[in-house]
């Protein structure tokens, strides 16, 4: 096999001719990101994606909060008038969508887009380009779904919008249709992501970063983007399924014509229960690396939480059944899937009693990112126990789709990764804007959310057991869940408030905050390891790795690898095992062929909801916009 | 902090093949997501085909000539195309330039024969359950082979121009391996929807 | 007209706005009662280990280690005992949770089998109502009603359960867990009351604009109460009884409303809405939305659309003294 290695080229500059200043600035130049619109739509640096990823991801959540707003004030009193059944129904839908698909998953992988390459020890991320189509089809997908709400042809069948409901005989209009297009986009840069980043952990990491020096973050998005790439197929193909009943006439879903109508709910479960996962890990990720931070001690039971990470993530395969128990399948089938739902008790458990162990042996520090992983604690586990309850088949055929189910799973999808997700803003903030946060508000929100939302959501625990079913827009007084529900939107209420405090803190800190430096919490990790915020390049030179916590091993000096090229956009690509530095690859250049793909894309999806015929000339517009994106243009490997 | 350099990587190469390349790793991770996504909807049949007391629904099986000539094809063809990867690694451009254009012409005549294959369809999409998966099962190959009949052809004008160096050449390998996907993935749903009614 | 003074109680109940008649905590039947045991079960081990694990986490947030100690450190000791102490966890969340899962499938096990021989009831989920058919092995002894199910106290019933439009999901929490209603598709259940009374059950599933009134009612009585109940439902409506509700039928017979009732006894035969032979002896309207009195069914018949926003039930325009016998001759029907 023959191997061309380039011969180094003498007009090249290195890193290792140049240092200081010049470096920084150089490298700058040559990573760096135009100005003007042009540019903007064109970068295809990670840091500057992965911020916009996380403050639409932000946006979506408050949208969808606001929609829960809403909900919780037609609740609060019986057979209230002020919402409709019609608008009842968009807004739950609205919210659950939201929450689920334009907010929760993308906000997980905006971070892990944003940290993962740092924490690597790299300049960018597999496939930057990729990466920017991504979040523009995000952006589309969530921006169509609530223009139709604003237009009030906005989605009303539930998160998961089970047929025949939203097939075509009892959804009419074209509501289902743009809730199944808006998965489809989602699901695309979802999975864009996911390969992303299953390409940059094993490929991209600093030389001597081995498997068990990678950060537990890292692995918990590792490992979730295989949960992405084995489960959203299966969503994709039961929306476009759907998308094909409802507009060319199949009958997949249809029982009159041989179809079924479980096949949906197996087909999106399988892909829904992994999903709950694909949230829950990454966060898990965050409460490591802030536990270890601030417990000042490394993580106990490093290996332990990477295999419980895998081992959630192969289990969570064989249970998407338990969401379905009331839908008299066998019995004994049932039964093994109440077995599997308990058994993730265990992988669970080990990260619950490590990261305790942690903070036991270690001189915690109380400050905001902490303080909310105490609440993760607080509120998961008894969210993951109220999870326990509804594996058991017969107990969930008292609680399933009541507001039982409603409380779990806002214990599990607030306190196991919105809570977690908080601190790491908290944690993270001062890299990514330059400042810290305000820990005295800081504070402040969280005892606020904190209460707010145990006001909010324990009471439903109870109105599910008293009889009461979700997805209710109203109830009437005899029922006796007034005052519980009054309950929930008072907590709901001050949860609100929460997040307005939040929302002050973000915006004053980032002009008034105390400045950062590099590496505010003294923490170990690499993404300390360059300035705050970090320069296009990320590092001025790719570090040597030789320890987990490689900031805590080498104080003063960091090891680095020199001899890439500074007019060029080069990176060390290493192998998959050891981290040797093997290539020195060249990373791809801005270009706003990506933006235009996604456009074409979106006027694809889009248009194929009033005809079928748009599928197939769009696809052809892709197609040209994506040759124009792969075509090697100025390229700068292509001038030599 | 004070840098330390400890490494010097300015004497490794700026691609490699296989396994070493992260577009190989990128090849991998979208076949694999394709390769659930085909499984799934496989699982989709078999499921129907189980529930429903008889399969197929009210129609015969669909013929057996163009969709085995499209697997004949479909096989052979991983003879050029395993050609092409080889010299793509020795750089030997003008045996690639000849693969490619055989395996484009294979691809191509994969393409034709598939829509012969949906004329021997009994049954239409719109029919009943059973065939609006077949329909669907067949449609979502033919994306797939269409999109890397694509790739190829831009990847053939490539390695004719003056972008046909260096890196490229790892561009055909991973093209290669994509299009060996394609007819892998192929061979089970030859099976399930064409010999499995026959069983 | 004068209700049998049972009844009349039993239609008190929902006014006095009685907790519990909708809940899984207040079980009145032996399949409900035993998921109440499992569920405090359940609870109580599981309200534990939260506790102990809330206890470990506050013991976990004293300092043990100085300002100054290298992060990177460990006591090898400290260690030992870490690992021991988390291995021994697992060990008891493995246990933990094998138990549970014992515990749940002994329960499973005593809802598996359904008996063949006891009262059989049809129940047809439609969007927003439930049509129940009382099977018989004699055809004329079979029957149709609506939202409401009567059944003999302390005697299992099986309900078989389907759909003729979306999934609904059938659900009495003081009497039984629930169990969707899936169009082509059939699912059985076993229901028993132990003691008189009235029990509501809601729709579970999401089915559409009206899922939070699709509810019904089980009229739980004794099996003499219940066998007379039967034969007055078997039987075809009565002819009127008086110059009013006459012209109260010829109203109904002419209008439109036969396209989708039926009343049993005259030329009405729709099967798009429930069965009116026997509405006036319902205690509620549309699907548990309206007490069953005069008032609420001439309003419910002069706009359904604003009481039940999305219903089936169109609005039908009816002179103001047609409306008036029409309202008698349905509340006649008893
Ligand atoms: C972040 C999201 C998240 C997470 C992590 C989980 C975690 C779990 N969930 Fe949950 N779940 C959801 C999100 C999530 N869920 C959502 C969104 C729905 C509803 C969807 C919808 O219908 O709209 C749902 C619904 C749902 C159902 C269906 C209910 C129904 O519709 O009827 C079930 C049933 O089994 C279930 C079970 C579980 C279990 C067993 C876990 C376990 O993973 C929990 C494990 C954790 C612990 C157990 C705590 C820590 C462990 C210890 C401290 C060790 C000691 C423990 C023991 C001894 C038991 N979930
Ligand atoms: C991560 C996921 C997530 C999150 C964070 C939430 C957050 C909240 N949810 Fe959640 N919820 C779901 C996921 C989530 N939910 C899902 C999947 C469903 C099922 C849907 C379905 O059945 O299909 C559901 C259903 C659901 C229901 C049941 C509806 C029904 O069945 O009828 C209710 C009812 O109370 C509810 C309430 C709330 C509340 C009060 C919050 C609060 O936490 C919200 C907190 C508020 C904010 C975050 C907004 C703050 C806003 C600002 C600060 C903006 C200020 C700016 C301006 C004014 C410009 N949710
Ligand atoms: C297009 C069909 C249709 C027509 C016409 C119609 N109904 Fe209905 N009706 C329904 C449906 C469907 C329901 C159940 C509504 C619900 O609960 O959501 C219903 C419910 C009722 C009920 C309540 C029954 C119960 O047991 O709860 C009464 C009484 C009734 N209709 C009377 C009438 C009368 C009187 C007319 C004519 C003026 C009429 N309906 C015309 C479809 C119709
Ligand atoms: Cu029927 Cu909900
Ligand atoms: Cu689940």
């Amino acid at each position: 096999m023959s191997e061309a290695y380039a011969a180094p080229d003498p007009k090249e500059l290195r890193d290792h001719q140049v240092d200081g200043p010049e470096l920084t600035t150089r490298l700058a130049r040559t990573w760096g990101t135009k100005r003007g619109l042009i540019g903007a739509l064109s970068t295809v640096d990670h840091k500057i994606i992965g911020r916009r990823y996380i403050v639409t991801a932000f946006l979506f959540l408050f949208l969808g909060g606001l929609a829960a707003a809403a909900m919780r004030l037609q609740l609060a009193r019986p057979e209230s008038r002020l919402i409709g059944p019609d608008l009842y129904n968009q807004l739950f839908t609205m919210h659950g969508t939201t929450m689920m698909f334009l907010f929760a998953v993308p906000v997980m992988e905006a971070f892990a887009v944003y940290l993962v390459p740092l924490m690597l020890g790299t300049r960018n991320i597999a496939f930057p380009r990729l990466n920017a189509f991504s979040y523009y089809v995000y952006v589309f997908g969530g921006l169509m779904i609530w223009v139709a709400f604003m237009l009030n042809i906005g989605a009303d069948v539930g998160w998961f919008a089970y047929v025949p409901l939203s097939g075509p005989e009892f959804s009419p209009g074209k509501r289902a249709d743009i809730w199944a297009q808006m998965i489809t986009f989602t699901e695309v840069s979802a999975l864009a992501v996911a390969v992303e980043i299953v390409v940059t952990v094993p490929k991209q990491r600093a030389p001597g970063m081995t498997l068990d020096r990678i950060p537990l973050f890292v692995w918990s998005v590792f490992v979730t983007s295989f949960l992405i790439i084995f489960a959203m197929p299966a969503v994709m193909l039961a929306s476009t399924f759907l998308i094909l009943d409802r507009l060319i006439g199949t009958h997949i879903f249809n029982p009159a014509e041989g179809g079924d109508a479980l096949l949906w709910q197996h087909l999106f479960w399988f892909f829904g229960h992994p999903e709950v996962y694909i949230i829950f890990l990454p966060a898990t990720g965050m409460v490591s690396a802030i536990i270890t931070t601030f417990s000042r001690r490394k993580t106990f039971g490093y290996l332990a939480l990477v295999l419980s990470l895998i081992a959630t993530g192969f289990l969570s395969f064989g249970l998407w059944v338990h969401h379905m128990f009331t839908t008299g399948l066998p019995q004994l089938g049932a039964s093994f899937f109440t077995a599997s739902s308990m058994m993730i008790a265990i992988p669970n458990g080990i990260q619950i009693f490590c990261w305790i162990a942690t903070l036991w042996d270690g001189r915690p520090v109380f400050r905001t990112p902490l303080l909310f992983v105490l609440g993760f604690f607080f509120i998961f586990v008894a969210g993951g126990l109220s999870g326990i309850m509804l594996a058991s088949v017969p107990l969930d055929t008292q609680v399933h789709d009541t507001y039982f189910v409603v409380a779990h799973f806002h214990y599990v999808l607030i306190g196991g990764a919105v809570f977690p997700l908080l601190g790491a803003v908290y944690y993270w903030y001062p890299k990514i804007v330059g400042r810290l946060m305000d820990e005295r508000i800081g504070r402040w929100h969280f005892w606020l959310a904190f209460v707010g939302f145990n006001l909010a959501f324990f009471p439903m625990h109870i109105t599910g057991l008293m009889g009461m079913p979700r997805r209710v827009y109203t109830y009437q007084h005899e029922m006796g869940w007034d005052n519980l529900n009054l309950l929930s939107s008072v907590g709901a209420l001050v949860f609100f408030l929460s997040f307005v405090v939040f929302l002050w803190n973000v915006i004053t800190s980032a002009r008034k905050g105390a400045v950062a430096g590099d590496n505010p919490w003294q923490a170990g990790t690499l993404e300390w390891a360059t300035s705050s915020p970090p320069p296009p390049q990320n590092f001025d030179r790719i570090p040597v790795v030789t320890n987990r916590e490689p900031l805590w091993a080498e104080r003063e000096t960091l090891s680095v690898a020199a001899g890439l090229s500074v007019d060029n956009r080069e990176l060390i690509v290493s192998t998959v095992s050891e981290a040797r530095a093997d290539l020195r690859e060249s990373s791809p250049e801005p270009s706003v062929w990506p933006f235009i793909a996604a456009v074409a894309t979106g006027i694809t999806f889009i248009g194929s909801i009033f005809t079928p015929w748009a599928a197939v000339w769009g696809s052809l517009i892709v197609g040209v916009t994506l040759i124009a994106w792969f075509w090697p243009k100025g390229a700068k490997e292509d001038e030599k | 902090m004070k840098h330390r350099p400890v490494l010097d990587v300015s004497e490794l190469p700026t691609y490699a093949f296989g396994a070493r390349s992260p577009m190989w790793w990128g090849t991998l991770g979208f076949c694999v997501l394709e390769g659930t996504g085909f499984a799934l909807a496989a699982g989709a049949y078999l499921y129907l085909a189980f529930l429903n007391p008889q399969w197929p629904l009210s129609a015969p099986p669909p013929d057996l000539i163009w969709s085995s000539l499209v697997t004949v094809v479909l096989i052979v063809s991983i003879i050029p195309n395993y050609l092409s990867k080889k010299f793509a690694e020795k750089e030997d451009l003008p045996r690639v330039q000849v693969y490619l254009i055989v395996v484009l012409a294979f691809g191509l005549a994969a393409i034709g024969l598939r829509f012969l294959e949906f004329g021997g369809l009994h049954v239409k999409w719109d029919q009943n359950a059973y065939g609006s998966l077949l329909w669907a099962l067949l449609g979502l190959h033919t994306v797939h082979i269409i999109t890397d009949v694509v790739d190829t052809i831009v990847l053939t004008v490539l390695m004719f121009t003056r972008h046909a160096h260096g890196k490229r050449f790892s561009d055909v390998g991973d093209n290669a391996f994509y299009w060996n996907f394609v007819v892998l993935s192929w061979l089970p749903i030859y099976a399930l929807l064409y010999w499995g009614p026959r069983l | 007209m004068r209700l049998r003074p049972s009844a009349a109680a039993l239609l008190l109940l929902p006014l006095t706005g009685c907790k519990g008649w909708q809940s899984a905590l207040d079980p009145h039947g032996p399949g409900a009662r035993s998921l109440e045991t499992l569920f405090w079960i359940f609870l109580a081990v599981l309200a534990t280990v939260w506790a102990l694990t809330m206890l470990g986490l506050i013991a976990s947030l004293r300092a043990r280690r100085s300002a100054e100690a290298d992060p990177l450190s460990d006591d090898p000791g400290t260690e030992a005992g870490m690992g021991r102490a988390v291995t021994l966890l697992v060990a008891l969340t493995a246990l933990t949770v094998l138990a549970l899962t014992g515990i749940s499938y002994a329960y499973q096990k005593r809802f598996g089998d359904k008996r063949e021989d006891v009262l059989t009831i049809k129940v047809t989920g439609h969007q927003w109502w439930w049509q129940i058919d009382y099977e018989d092995a004699q055809a004329n002894r079979s029957f149709t009603t609506a939202n409401e199910i009567h059944i003999p106290v302390g005697e299992p019933v099986r309900l078989k359960l389907e759909s003729s439009d979306v999934i609904h999901s059938f659900w009495v929490p003081s009497l039984m867990g629930k169990m969707d209603n899936i169009p082509g598709r059939q699912n059985v259940i076993e229901m028993q009351a132990d003691r008189e009374g009235i029990y509501r059950g809601q729709c579970a599933e999401f089915c559409g604009w009206q899922h939070a009134h699709m509810s019904m009612l089980i009229v739980a009585k004794p099996k003499s109460e219940f066998d007379a109940w039967r034969d007055r439902q078997i039987a075809s409506a009565a002819p009127p009884a008086d110059d009013e509700r006459r012209r109260g039928e010829q109203v109904f017979l002419t209008s439109p409303c036969i396209m989708c009732h039926s009343v049993r006894g005259t030329s009405a035969g729709g099967k798009v809405g429930p069965d009116l032979t026997h509405v006036g002896s319902r205690l509620t309207l549309a699907a548990g939305t309206l007490q069953n009195t005069r008032g609420n069914l001439a309003a419910w018949i002069v706009d359904p659309q604003r009481i039940k926003p999305g219903t089936n039930m169109p609005l039908i325009q009816v002179e103001p003294q047609d409306l008036n016998a029409l309202v008698s001759y349905l509340e006649g029907l008893k």
